[in-house]
């Protein structure tokens, strides 16, 4: 067992383990270790080759293994050191972290820990779907591994179930392969991934989006040979006569993603249930001192862009160490708002928020209330499930005394 | 032309546990396995339950060699190394009528000689609703496709022949042998054991008219995250539903900690026909909650059903013994009909019972050279200090695969390496776990298929997820078509 002291230690070296590296060596941390299980940095980001990334951070947009390599670049730069093909197996509350890799048993005691350990997919069975259990269904991310990763192709006639970003990039990208996309089924009346990718991924390629439809059979005992759609009502109720069976040997399913907080419940972090990450304050640490959250496995965020951004604020703080005040006032989110981040305020200043909304409308007004008094107010043109909303709001000493809850809401 | 003294047909648990059993001796010894893999039916899809003996008609077969088969099972765990636990099980009594059935249960119980049975007002699961509860201490779990592996497996490495993706297609007699013609070439032997589950009629009428008929009956589960694993220390039985022969949707804790509810009975007319429906589903979920009311709406993270082999129909009760006999019509053809609950209990004791009726045809001798193959522990379930001493001396011990469930590269190179050369991704999840976790194999897959590519030359057009035609892959990019 080999052991080893650092300043901050980052668990997952995808996109947001690799910014909140940086940023806690940019704030001071002197020796800061990121963990992986991959053998490779960037987590997702290598098998993600279309365009789109950083644009709204650089300006420039780059493909997924370009934006990694960016960070990747910096932390060889600022000597970050990097255990990859490491797998953390816990961690506890005084941040002493156990992990294992090809070498053997390793214990890291850190002054500061992140928790960058992304998301995964959900699966069949998280919507239960009924039917047979053939081969030939794929989360869209682990298809898209294939494709892009290794170059195998898992199959020619695909249904994608759920329109999130990766099922919406994966039609488009079958579609270049070769494969015949027969349509993206989404349950909701709207698209869940961004209104971009429904055009360059869709639209463009002429495949078909079936809003207000879900699957409700599969068939096939061994390989996958079918699957029966069906339209549904305002609420989600299956209409038997609008049933189609699509012959189809793949089923790719894009139906969200679950922040990775297995760990992070193992030792009594408290999970915010909207976000499936932890309740966080406004320097992205966890009810646990020591322990902040970013990127995915806070809030599954819609672009890298904002993602990093967040993970820089975590990296930073994960270097100062800045005193909670005694004072605590709650975030909770009110009319047409799924959740907010962070859920909870220590200390005055400005603070960053992002949020989400329930559903799409046109011209709101955000109003964030103290004690129903209003103290911040912005018109927004449109919100969309799919698109985090971000605003910042200066928080000063009378208004965390107050104690009282800060309610964000949307009114039209 | 391949000759054998013994043909197993069928590489359930009933058939791996006969060839275990007959691998002890000088016999030669074939099984036929339609399936990638052994335990691909019914073996795998059950409650994996090691039963008391509570529920079965004094002085049937079932009763005798479940209560037998029980007592056998500390010894064979402790041999080959598959994982048991004696939970114990309560069944549930809701209001007097209920209790009225405990009391009936207990009765049968005791002339089953099953012992300990004690009807409680307080139960030891703070979960559970009830009035009153029957405990059976007997009663315990068990993992049964890890148990079929390790029974076949050794069977093999003590030369029993396994032949998988191998279908029986016709058997006829010729001087006092048998001649069985197969997918794969054409064999003979002097015995057939016919322990083809569901398919056991199939075989029968290969030779001679059948005098019964299969009730398939489907059961669907649901499996729950090991996230709940605190709900519950035994195993929780409503009352019996008698009226189809079945115990009814009951709650079960594995040896790995996941939950399974379920299973329901459907008698249907396709015996293949494994599906699991959404009314199902929703009604495990509603009738589960009956017995424990705090149970969560969400946390399901699969779901299956395997099919039962009834003698009796739904309108004769759906109960009827188990036929365990040597065919008087023709002779040296030993069949096991309506193998169903307590089937993976009973396996032992029939296994034996077999052996008896195989040595009316052969002496059996025992082999000097007997080897036992005992299943490692896991990686995740060793001491610190025995986890290092395996990475220095095989590092691939210390790369983890599986996430959900911590398994590593190590694990997965020796599920592959298994002596009966089942080489299917359900393969490597069954012997070693990856894949089963919470995220169904959305991070390992690609790992398990890199290996299967890299340490065992496999192509991936021929990899595959659990039968013969359930290929995972079609095409490499920009390949033309296969």
């Amino acid at each position: 067992m080999s052991n080893y002291i650092v300043d901050v230690a980052i668990i997952g070296a995808g996109p947001a383990g690799l910014a909140a590296a940086a940023s806690a060596r940019e704030n001071g941390a002197k020796d800061v270790l990121i963990l992986d299980r991959n053998g490779w940095l960037g987590g997702i980001l290598p098998q993600c080759i279309h365009d789109g990334f950083g644009v709204e951070e650089t300006g420039n947009s780059m493909t997924g293994p370009e934006y990694a390599d960016k960070y990747i670049k910096l932390i060889e730069k600022k000597n970050i050191f990097v255990m990859a093909e490491t797998m953390v197996l816990s961690f506890d509350k005084n941040r002493v972290i156990n992990a294992v890799n090809k070498k053997g048993l390793h214990k890291i005691k850190a002054k500061s820990i992140v928790l960058a350990m992304g998301c995964r997919e959900k699966t069949r069975w998280n919507i239960m779907i009924p039917g047979d259990r053939p081969s030939g269904i794929y989360t869209a991310g682990v298809a898209q591994a294939f494709i892009n990763l290794y170059n195998i192709i898992p199959g020619k006639n695909v249904v994608i179930l759920g329109s999130g970003d990766v099922g919406l990039i994966m039609a488009r990208r079958l579609k270049f392969e070769g494969s015949n996309v027969h349509g993206v089924v989404e349950i909701l009346p709207f698209a869940s991934g961004l209104p971009r990718n429904v055009v360059q991924c869709l639209d463009d390629y002429d495949i078909p989006l079936f809003l207000n439809h879900t699957v409700v059979n599969i068939k096939g005992r061994e390989r996958l040979e079918s699957v029966t759609i069906a339209q549904v009502d305002e609420k989600m109720n299956i209409l038997p006569k609008s049933k189609k069976e699509i012959r189809c040997d793949t089923l790719l399913l894009s139906l969200g993603l679950i922040p990775e907080n297995e760990l992070s419940k193992n030792i009594g972090i408290k999970l915010d249930e909207a976000t499936g990450g932890p309740i966080v304050n406004q320097f992205f640490e966890t009810n646990i001192f020591g322990i902040f959250a970013c990127g995915n496995c806070l809030q599954v965020y819609d672009t890298v862009d904002v993602l990093s951004k967040g993970a820089k604020h975590a990296g930073k703080n994960a270097a100062l160490k800045t005193k909670n005040k005694n004072k605590e006032i709650n975030v909770k989110p009110g009319k047409n708002i799924r959740y907010i981040i962070p859920q909870k305020i220590t200390n005055s200043g400005k603070i960053n928020f992002t949020m989400r909304v329930l559903k799409p409308e046109q011209s709101v007004t955000l109003i964030a209330k103290i004690n129903n008094d209003e103290i911040y107010k912005k018109k927004l043109r449109w919100v969309n499930p799919a698109n985090i909303v971000e605003f910042d709001i200066e928080i000063n000493d009378d208004l965390l005394k107050t104690g009282k809850d800060l309610e964000v809401s949307l009114d039209a | 032309m391949k000759n054998f003294q013994v043909a197993v047909i069928g590489g359930g648990i009933i058939g791996s546990t006969i060839a275990w059993e007959l691998s002890r001796y000088k016999i030669k010894t074939v099984v036929f396995e339609k399936g990638s893999d052994v335990a691909s039916e019914a073996s795998k899809a059950n409650s994996g339950v090691i039963h008391s003996g509570i529920n079965s008609k004094p002085n049937s077969l079932k009763a005798r060699f479940c209560v037998e088969g029980n007592q056998l099972f500390k010894q064979l765990s402790d041999q080959l190394g598959f994982s048991i636990r004696f939970t114990g099980k309560y069944v549930i009594a809701k209001n007097n009528e209920e209790i009225k059935e405990l009391k009936k249960l207990k009765q049968v119980g005791k002339q089953n000689n099953v012992p300990n049975l004690e009807i409680q007002t307080e139960i030891n699961e703070p979960n559970v609703n009830c009035e009153a509860a029957l405990w059976v201490p007997t009663a315990g779990i068990v993992l049964p496709y890890q148990m079929t592996v390790a029974l076949a497996e050794n069977a093999a490495i003590n030369n029993v022949k396994f032949l998988l993706e191998t279908k029986v297609i016709n058997i006829k007699k010729q001087n006092e042998r048998f001649l069985i013609k197969t997918n794969r070439g054409e064999f003979k032997s002097n015995i057939i054991i016919n322990s083809a589950g569901i398919n056991c009629k199939k075989i029968v009428s290969m030779l001679e008219k059948p005098d019964f008929n299969i009730y398939p009956c489907r059961g669907e589960y649901l499996v729950l995250d090991k996230d709940h694993s605190n709900l519950i220390t035994s195993m929780i039985y409503p009352v019996p539903q008698k009226e189809l022969g079945v115990l009814g949707v009951h709650i079960t804790p594995t040896i790995e900690g996941n939950i399974l509810l379920g299973p329901s009975a459907e008698f249907i007319n396709d015996p293949d026909d494994k599906i699991t429906t959404k009314k199902t589903m929703e009604k495990l979920q509603i009738e589960a909650k009956e017995l424990i009311p705090s149970l969560p709406d969400i946390g399901v993270i699969n779901a299956y059903s395997g099919i039962r082999c009834k003698l009796a129909p739904r309108n004769q009760g759906g109960w009827a013994d188990y036929r365990i006999e040597e065919s008087k019509k023709t002779p040296g053809l030993i069949n096991l009909l309506g193998i169903e609950s307590p089937g993976l209990t009973a396996a032992p004791a029939i296994a034996k019972y077999v052996n008896k009726l195989v040595s009316k045809h052969f002496e059996l001798k025992e082999k000097s050279n007997f080897k036992i193959k005992k299943q490692q522990k896991r990686f995740n379930e060793l001491t610190k200090e025995e986890q290092s001493r395996l990475i220095k001396k095989d590092s691939s011990w210390g790369r983890i695969v599986c996430r959900c469930e911590n398994i590593t590269e190590k694990e997965i190179i020796e599920a592959l390496s298994n002596p009966l050369g089942a080489k299917t991704l359900c393969a490597v999840k069954y012997r070693c776990r990856a894949g089963m976790g919470r995220c169904q194999g959305g991070f390992c897959t690609q790992h398990i298929v890199r290996i299967m590519e890299k340490n065992f030359k496999m192509d991936v057009k021929q990899i595959r997820l659990k039968s013969p035609d359930s290929y995972l892959f079609t095409s490499r990019n920009r390949e033309v078509d296969i």
